[in-house]
């Protein structure tokens, strides 16, 4: 059963010049379909401005379509009865963590959502507890966040989505602010929501390799899904990838750059261990 | 010309029970036109370090040089130093303010006490060093796009005509092509107008590609401070500090790993393949 249907969705927006007059219409998403299947992991890709954050925005009705339709686990979003389920189905997470935390204490923080809601709160305090140990942050429950690293930050913002038990979690480039290692560790925890949880994963990303890792990925431009496919069909268009101002993973673009010199490797190779996986082989 | 950093450590609410210590013990010189990298992770010390080099930030002991004289001197005005020393913190493009563009870059030449002809040629020259298209210079910064947005958030320190920019994660945030198009311009920068560059960065394959030197800190403390091929030959030091070896270098590494005679010097996608074509010809003769 699709968990998202998006329908012909426009969302414009009025460009306003200094005295506050409307001197244009902007289109940031235009004429978008697509189908998003309960436990995938979906990864969207685009440059910046191409309507993707525009997009995800639709999923958990921060934003409305201004033609079209959005329906969430069978809610249109338009339905006002249903904003906080909606909602509730369907978490967002930001690319910066500092704006995301209110609490002082981060088990406090995670259980800011639920407590919102009117979960009891016996209930709340066990949310908290396996939403944390989810993430792998039960053990720094009682510290500030003001302690912790990025990608801890980040986190702890997924237990608080988590903590809602939402059915999708939709990541707006979780990544971009943290170093490697909590890259990593995000990715990780993310990885293992999908996995284990079988949570439904949007991920937006400007990391290519983050998006290896997707069951399906889709790429905009101009408010457009211009590409879709699962990672391997998606990264065999380098051209077109370059086109879009986006790239391939660097194990795929020694790959091509071998195969275009005359090394016989195979096609398809998206991640550094398939590459040494095939080279290997050959050298 | 220069700045030398001799012996500065640097406490953070010295004397409380707060005390941290963020820079330990760090001697280094920035030397004319160098191209810089510095990496380390979160919460490391580096941007810490950078605010001292600009004077933003008091040492808690040891000495700061520009050009020669300490700039804790009585007789020296910090404000020379921070013109000088040009710091470009993340998302720049957050503190512009101004109604124009044109008018965002005027604003630091301007508080220079320069006369408004320098400045607006200033500002002029800096815009087109950062390769903004005219018809921009008059919309407002929040029209533009977040590529363009930072640009002009650099030519504003640019036109301040510093001795030594600062970039404090400049690509963080921008798509690959967006990514790629601020390097190429700070790599040109240096080499135009002989700048010297200090990029702050956790992306190791930028760093491996565009800087000549490498500085890897750690827990406060300078670790490396070498070439990027002498930097990343030190794999399994760096894997300890949680830090990684750029992607096409790591590739090499587990090559090796499997018995495969790989020199692991190179850096850049470009010299991992030509070192893998080398081992394939070693191993077929050569392809034409």
């Amino acid at each position: 059963m699709n968990l998202i249907e998006a329908k012909n969705v426009v969302f414009e927006y009025f460009r306003r010049n200094k005295d506050g007059e409307v001197d244009g219409i902007n289109r940031a998403v235009d004429d978008v379909s697509l189908d998003i299947s309960q436990g995938d992991f979906i990864a969207i890709l685009g440059h910046n401005g191409s309507g993707k954050s525009t997009l995800a925005k639709h999923m958990n009705a921060i934003l409305y379509p201004s033609e079209g339709t959005v329906v969430v686990d069978g809610m249109d979003t338009t339905d006002e009865d249903k904003l906080w389920d909606i909602r509730q189905t369907t978490g967002m997470v930001f690319q910066n963590p500092d704006n995301q935390m209110i609490g002082t204490v981060v088990e406090e923080d995670v259980g800011f959502g639920p407590e919102n809601i009117g979960v009891p709160s016996k209930e709340i305090w066990e949310r908290v507890a396996e939403s944390l140990k989810c993430v792998g942050m039960y053990e720094f429950r009682k510290k500030s966040p003001s302690r912790l690293s990025g990608g801890q930050k980040q986190r702890v913002s997924i237990a608080g989505v988590l903590a809602m038990h939402p059915k999708c979690i939709i990541l707006d480039e979780p990544t971009a602010m943290l170093d490697p290692v909590g890259r990593k560790e995000v990715i990780r925890a993310i990885r293992a929501l999908n996995d284990v949880e079988k949570i439904t994963i949007i991920l937006i990303t400007h990391y290519m390799e983050e998006a290896v890792y997707a069951d399906k990925v889709f790429v905009m431009d101009k408010g457009k899904v211009v590409m879709q496919g699962n990672p391997r069909e998606i990264f065999s268009r380098s051209k077109e990838l370059q086109e879009l101002r986006l790239t391939v993973p660097n194990a795929t673009l020694i790959a091509d750059e071998l195969r275009s010199r005359g090394v016989n490797i195979p096609e398809g190779i998206i991640s550094e261990e398939e590459l040494v996986e095939a080279l290997s082989t050959i050298l | 010309m220069g700045i030398i950093v001799n012996h500065v450590n640097y406490i953070y609410n010295e004397g409380t029970a707060l005390e941290s210590v963020a820079v330990r013990d760090v001697s280094f010189a920035v030397n004319e036109g160098e191209f810089i990298g510095v990496i380390g992770h979160t919460g490391c010390g580096k941007s810490t370090l950078m605010q001292l080099i600009n004077g933003i930030l008091k040492p808690s002991s040891g000495g700061i040089y520009y050009n020669g004289q300490d700039v804790y001197d009585d007789d020296f005005d910090l404000k020379t130093l921070r013109s000088k020393v040009g710091l470009v913190f993340q998302y720049p493009e957050h503190q512009l303010f101004e109604v124009d563009v044109f008018s965002d870059v005027c604003f630091g030449p301007n508080n220079l006490g320069l006369p408004k002809s320098e400045v607006q040629l200033r500002a002029y020259d800096a815009l087109k060093a950062v390769k903004l298209p005219e018809d921009c210079f008059y919309s407002s910064p929040f029209d533009l796009s977040g590529g363009e947005k930072r640009r002009v958030a650099i030519a504003g320190v640019l036109a301040m005509k510093p001795e030594i920019l600062i970039l404090d994660e400049p690509t963080a945030g921008l798509d690959p092509a967006g990514r790629l198009e601020i390097l190429e311009l700070i790599k040109e920068l240096q080499k135009k107008s002989g700048i010297s560059i200090i990029l702050v960065s956790h992306s190791m394959e930028d760093v491996a590609e565009y800087a000549d030197r490498i500085i890897v800190i750690d827990k406060g403390s300078i670790v490396f401070d070498d070439t990027p091929e002498n930097v990343f030959t030190k794999y399994d030091e760096l894997d300890a500090l949680g830090l990684s070896v750029p992607s096409p270098t790591r590739v090499l590494y587990k090559l090796r790993d499997k018995g495969i005679p790989a020199k692991v010097k190179a850096i850049t996608t470009d010299e991992a393949v030509e070192e893998i074509m080398r081992l394939y010809a070693d191993k077929y003769g050569r392809l034409n």
